[in-house]
C-alpha cells in the first residue's frame, strides 16, 4: 500500500476541485517496493513454526492406484503429515464451477486429492508437511505409490471416438456439446459462389506467471487466514469455508503482491483446499511454494482447440456466412473456468464483421492432460486465430485485398450497437455496444506505415518480407458488481478499499487517479487496500478486464458520494479535515459488458531457407475507450501482445501420445526472451467511450494478445505467398514452418502442380 | 537427517552467518536465512534469472549456486543496491519507463542490469537486449525495460 504523504493533500476539504489526474500518465505508487525488494509476494510471508507443503503427483496420464505406501515418509525425522484421500474426510468433494457452466460439463468436476484413479499426470495424490521444504520433498521420494497403469487420452480426436473413456463412470468424453447461431446460416451458404472450409489447430499453452503458485494458511482454532489466492477471494472463500462447513466469515483470504496472474493464477485448485486442510490437522502454518515443473504440469492449461471454419462469400469479397464446429480439449477434469475459452471462442468467431448468419458447433472433451482454464484474451485469441487466416486465405483464392475485404466487411459506426445474438448458452442476448472499427483499421495501418512496407514476398537481402492484418472486437468488464469503500480520516488522507484484486496492473495508482479526481486530493493522499476479503462485504475479483470497468467505476461513485459529504461539511462552516472519519460504502452493478476493439498488423521477414521469421514491425491498436493512465496502458498492450507474439511462434505445452508431458520446464517450454521480443508499437485510441459505466472505460488487459496469432500467420503467409501455405495451425514454430515449407516444395516439384 | 554446517556469508556489506543443511543454495539462504526476499524463486533451473544476485560484481544465478560455495566473496542483492529509502539512477529510470508491472523478476532484472553498466558503460540497444535475456519478464514485454536501462546509460554518460 502506498504511505500517504501527510504534506500536500490537496484540497480535498476546500472547494470542489475538477480532477486531471485520469488520463496522465503518472508513475505508480506500487512501483518503490518492487524495484527495492520490499514487495511481499507469497513465499515472502513466513511464520515461527510454519510447516512446507508438498505434493506427490501422479506420474501417469490415466493409472488406478492399487495402494500407497506412507510408512517411511512418515517416519523421517521433520516430517509432521504424510496424507492421501484416506486421511481426508472431504476427498471425495468437487471443486465447482466459477464461470460457464455448459450443460454436462459438472460430470467431470475435479476431486481435492485422487482417490483411486489418476487422470493426468501431475494430479495430487499425497501432501506432505514438513520442518523444510527440503524435507519435504525427501519425502515425497520415500512415498511408494502402486499404479495400475492404464491407455491413456491424448489428443482431442482420440477423445472423440470415445474408444478409451477418462472418466468411465460418466461414459463419454464429451463434457458439453451445443449449438449456436444467429441468422439463418444455411440460406446464407446455399448458392454461394464461394465457399472455403478449413480445419484449425491452437496449440496447448499457458499463461505461466512468472511468479508460480503459492500458499500460506493459518488455522488458529476459530479462523482460517489464507495468503496468495489473488483473483477471485471471495468466490474462494466461500468455497473454502463450504469445505470444512464453516460460516464464511471464519474464513479470511488475503491478497499478497503477485507475480503475474494472467488467467492461471488465484482460481480455486485442489491445493487450495489441502494447504489450509493440512494446516487445520497441525494448528500450525503451513506454506505450499509451486516449482515451476509443478506450474507446468499442475496449474491450468490453456487455449488447446480444433476447428473446422467455413466461410461463404461473394466473388467482391462481401462475407455472406460462417459456420464451424469448435472441438477443445479440457484435459482431465473441468476446473472452475473451463468452459470459458471453448463459448467465447464460438462466440467470437464471426468478430468485428457485419455476418448475420452464423453458425456453430460446439463440443469440449476431456483428455489425459492438465485440466484448461482461462488465459488472457481466453477463446478470443484462438477465435481471431481462425477467422482472420480464413479471411486471408479466401482473398488469395479470390485475387482480392486483404485489407479492402476488411473494410468492406467491417461493421459501420452508424450500426451500432450491433446485435450479436445468443451465442453463450448461459448468457442472454447480447450486442456489441460502441465502436468504430473502421477508423482502428485505419489508424493501425498509417502507424505502421503498411503503403510503403515491402511486402507479398518481396525479396530484400535474401528475406522475404509480408505483412498481416487482423481485426479484433472483445468483451470486457464481467463480473456483475462491484464494492467500493472509502473512509475520509481526520488527518486528511484517504483509504479506499475495493473488491478486486491486482497482479500487477497498476490498480493501487489507477484508483487513486480516479478518487483523486474526484475528490481534487493528489495521489499521495490515498492508500489503496484491494484483494482481501477483510475490506468490502463483497468482491467479484479481477478478470475479463474488469477491474477499471467495474472496480473503478465503483470507487468513482464512491468518491463522488464522499465529496457531497466532504461539500456539506464545508458549506456548515469546517474548514480542514473531517473531525471523525467519514465512511462511503457502495455497490455499482454494472449495466452488462463492453466491447473494446482494434486492428493488429505484423511487418515479417521470413528466411525461405531456415523457415526464420523476424517481426520486423508490430502495431497493436485498440480503443479502450477510455485511457486512465497511459503509461500504464500501455504496458498492458505491449505486454500482451508480446506475450501473444511469443506463444504465436514459442510457448507450446506438448505431450506424447501417452499423454506424458514432454514440455515440463522451461528448458522445454520457451517464452518470448529479450532477444526475440519485437518492438511493438502500442496505439490506444478513446474515440469510442462505452456508455455503459461512469468512466466510458473498456477492458485493456487483454486486447494486445487477442488479434496476434491472426497477424502473424497472415504476415507469415503473405512473405510466402508463393508457397500458399494454409498456416491453419500454431504454433508457427521454426520446426513447423520449415516442414511447411519443405512439404510446400516437394508438391511444388510435382510435374503438372503449379505453386 | 541431512548434513548442516554453519555459513557465514558477506550480503549488503553485512556479515550474516547461519547454521542450515550444506545443500542449501544460495537464493534459500538470502531469502530463508538473510532474510532478504528481494530475491525470488521463478524456476529453480538456471533459465528465468529471477533469482540474479551479484557475486563480486558479477550477475550470477543463485538459485544455482550451493550458499556454501560462496566463500569470501561479496554478495550484493536487490536490497543492497541503494540505501534505505533511496534509490539508484537504474531503478528510477525503471520507475520512470514503467519497466516493471507484477514486479517478480524486477530485482533479477536490475541486478543484471546494473552488473551490465558497471562493465558496459554505453551498451547499444542489441547489447542490452543480449545482455537481459537470460531473465524472463512475462508481463513487460520487455521494451520498458531495454528503454530503461538505455535511458539510466546515457543519463550517465551526460553526467560524466
Ligand atoms: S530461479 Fe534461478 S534462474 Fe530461475
Ligand atoms: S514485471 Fe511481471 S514478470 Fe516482469
Amino acid at each position: 500500500m502506498n504511505a500517504p504523504d501527510r504534506a500536500g493533500l490537496g484540497n480535498a476539504f476546500e472547494a470542489a476541485a475538477t480532477g486531471t489526474l485520469s488520463g496522465a500518465p503518472i508513475e505508480r505508487v506500487e512501483d518503490e517496493r518492487f524495484l527495492t525488494g520490499a514487495g511481499r509476494f507469497t513465499d515472502d510471508v513466513r511464520f515461527e513454526g510454519m510447516g512446507h507443503a508438498a505434493i506427490l503427483r501422479s506420474t501417469h496420464a490415466h493409472a488406478r492406484i492399487r495402494r500407497i505406501d506412507c510408512t517411511a515418509a512418515r517416519a523421517l525425522p521433520g516430517v509432521m503429515l504424510v496424507a492421501t484421500a484416506a486421511d481426508i474426510a472431504q476427498a471425495n468433494k468437487p471443486i465447482p464451477i466459477r464461470l460457464a457452466p455448459l450443460p454436462g460439463l459438472d460430470r467431470f468436476l475435479q476431486p481435492t486429492i485422487a482417490a483411486d484413479e489418476v487422470r493426468y499426470v501431475g494430479e495430487p495424490v499425497a501432501i506432505v508437511v514438513a520442518s523444510s521444504r527440503y524435507v519435504a520433498e525427501d519425502a515425497l521420494d520415500l512415498i511408494e505409490v502402486d499404479y495400475d497403469e492404464g491407455p491413456a487420452v491424448a489428443s482431442i480426436t482420440q477423445s472423440a471416438s470415445n474408444a478409451t473413456l477418462v472418466h468411465a463412470a460418466v461414459g463419454t468424453n464429451v463434457a458439453t456439446q451445443y449449438p449456436v447461431e444467429r441468422g439463418d446460416v444455411d440460406r446464407a451458404f446455399a448458392g454461394a459462389p464461394y465457399t472455403r472450409r478449413e480445419r484449425f489447430r491452437c496449440h496447448r499453452h499457458t499463461g505461466a506467471p512468472m511468479e508460480t503458485r503459492g500458499l500460506v494458511a493459518e488455522w488458529n482454532g476459530s479462523l482460517m487466514r489464507v495468503w496468495g489466492a489473488t483473483k477471485v477471494p471471495f468466490f474462494n472463500r466461500g468455497l473454502l469455508a463450504s469445505f470444512f462447513d464453516l460460516p464464511e466469515t471464519a474464513v479470511d483470504m488475503i491478497e499478497t503482491d503477485i507475480g503475474g496472474g494472467f488467467g492461471i493464477r488465484g482460481e480455486f485448485y485442489p491445493e487450495d483446499f489441502l494447504v489450509p486442510w493440512a494446516s487445520m490437522q497441525l494448528g500450525r502454518p503451513v506454506k505450499w511454494i509451486e516449482d515451476r515443473r509443478e506450474h507446468l504440469m499442475a496449474a491450468n492449461h490453456a487455449r488447446e482447440t480444433e476447428c473446422e471454419l467455413e466461410i461463404a462469400m461473394n466473388l467482391d469479397g462481401t462475407i455472406r456466412g460462417l459456420r464451424g464446429r469448435v472441438m477443445a480439449d479440457l484435459g482431465a477434469y473441468v476446473r472452475t473456468g473451463g468452459g470459458v475459452a471453448v463459448s467465447r471462442l464460438a462466440q467470437y468467431l464471426p468478430g468485428p464483421y457485419r455476418i448475420s448468419d452464423f453458425g456453430c458447433e460446439v463440443m469440449a472433451l476431456v483428455t489425459n492432460k492438465t485440466p484448461v482454464g482461462t488465459m488472457r484474451g481466453p477463446g478470443r485469441y484462438e477465435a481471431n486465430y481462425f477467422r482472420e487466416r480464413l479471411l486471408d486465405l479466401a482473398c488469395g483464392d479470390l485475387g482480392l485485398d486483404p485489407v479492402a475485404v476488411r473494410e468492406m466487411n467491417l461493421i459501420a459506426r452508424h450500426e451500432m450497437p450491433w446485435p450479436i445474438g445468443r451465442l453463450v448458452p448461459t448468457e442472454g442476448e447480447g450486442a456489441y455496444d460502441v465502436g468504430d472499427f473502421h477508423s482502428g483499421l485505419h489508424k493501425a495501418l498509417s502507424a505502421i506505415g503498411y503503403d510503403r512496407l515491402p511486402r507479398d514476398g518481396a525479396l530484400i537481402d535474401g528475406w522475404l518480407h509480408g505483412v498481416g492484418v487482423a481485426c479484433f472486437v472483445e468483451s470486457s468488464g464481467g463480473g456483475k458488481s462491484e464494492n467500493a469503500r472509502i473512509v475520509a480520516r481526520t488527518d486528511g488522507s484517504f483509504d479506499i478499499y475495493s473488491g478486486v484484486s491486482t497482479m500487477g496492473q497498476g490498480h493501487e495508482t489507477v484508483f487513486a487517479q480516479i478518487a483523486g479526481d474526484e475528490l481534487g486530493a493528489p495521489i499521495s493522499a490515498f492508500r489503496v487496500h484491494h484483494g482481501s476479503t477483510a475490506h468490502v462485504d463483497y468482491g467479484w475479483g479481477t478478470f475479463h478486464s474488469r477491474a477499471i470497468v467495474v472496480g473503478g467505476s465503483a470507487v468513482k461513485l464512491a468518491a463522488a458520494q464522499m465529496r457531497e459529504q466532504l461539500d456539506a461539511l464545508a458549506a456548515a462552516g469546517h474548514r480542514g479535515p473531517p473531525a471523525e472519519d467519514i465512511e462511503v460504502k457502495l455497490r455499482y452493478d454494472t449495466k452488462g459488458p463492453t466491447y473494446s476493439y482494434g486492428t493488429h498488423v505484423a511487418h515479417v521477414a521470413v528466411d525461405p531457407e531456415t523457415a526464420r521469421v523476424k517481426v520486423l514491425a508490430y502495431v497493436a491498436l485498440e480503443d479502450v475507450g477510455r485511457v486512465m493512465n497511459p503509461l500504464l496502458a500501455h504496458g498492458q498492450a505491449v505486454g500482451g501482445a508480446v506475450q501473444g507474439i511469443g506463444a504465436t511462434f514459442l510457448d507450446e505445452l506438448r505431450y506424447d501420445e501417452n499423454a506424458q508431458l514432454l514440455s515440463g520446464s522451461y528448458a522445454d517450454y520457451l517464452m518470448a526472451t529479450s532477444t526475440e521480443a519485437p518492438a511493438v508499437q502500442a496505439v490506444l485510441l478513446e474515440e469510442s467511450p462505452s456508455p455503459s459505466n461512469p468512466l466510458g472505460a473498456k477492458g485493456a488487459g487483454e486486447g494486445g494478445i487477442v488479434a496476434t496469432a491472426g497477424a502473424l500467420a497472415n504476415a507469415v503467409g503473405n512473405a510466402l505467398a508463393a508457397w500458399r501455405l494454409p498456416l491453419t495451425s500454431l504454433p508457427l514454430s521454426l520446426d513447423n514452418l520449415a516442414r511447411a515449407l519443405r512439404e510446400a516444395r516437394s508438391a511444388a516439384a510435382v510435374p503438372g502442380q503449379d505453386h | 537427517m541431512n548434513p548442516s554446517r554453519e555459513i557465514t556469508l558477506r550480503v549488503n556489506g553485512n556479515t550474516v552467518r547461519a547454521v542450515c543443511e550444506t545443500r542449501t543454495t544460495l537464493l534459500d539462504f538470502l531469502r530463508d536465512h538473510a532474510g532478504l526476499t528481494g530475491t525470488h524463486a521463478g524456476c529453480e533451473h538456471g533459465v528465468c534469472g529471477a533469482c540474479t544476485v551479484q557475486l563480486d560484481g558479477a550477475s550470477v544465478r543463485a538459485c544455482l549456486l550451493f550458499a556454501a560455495q560462496v566463500g569470501e566473496g561479496q554478495i550484493t542483492t536487490v536490497e543492497g543496491l541503494a540505501p534505505p529509502g533511496a534509490m539508484t539512477d537504474l531503478q528510477q529510470a525503471f520507475r520512470r519507463h514503467h519497466a516493471l508491472q507484477c514486479g517478480f523478476c524486477t530485482p533479477g532484472m536490475l541486478m543484471t542490469a546494473d552488473a551490465l553498466l558497471r562493465e558496459t558503460p554505453h551498451p547499444d540497444e542489441a547489447a542490452v537486449r543480449a545482455a537481459l535475456s537470460g531473465n524472463l519478464c512475462r508481463c513487460t514485454g520487455y521494451q520498458p525495460i531495454i528503454e530503461a536501462v538505455l535511458d539510466c546509460a546515457e543519463a550517465r554518460g551526460a553526467r560524466s
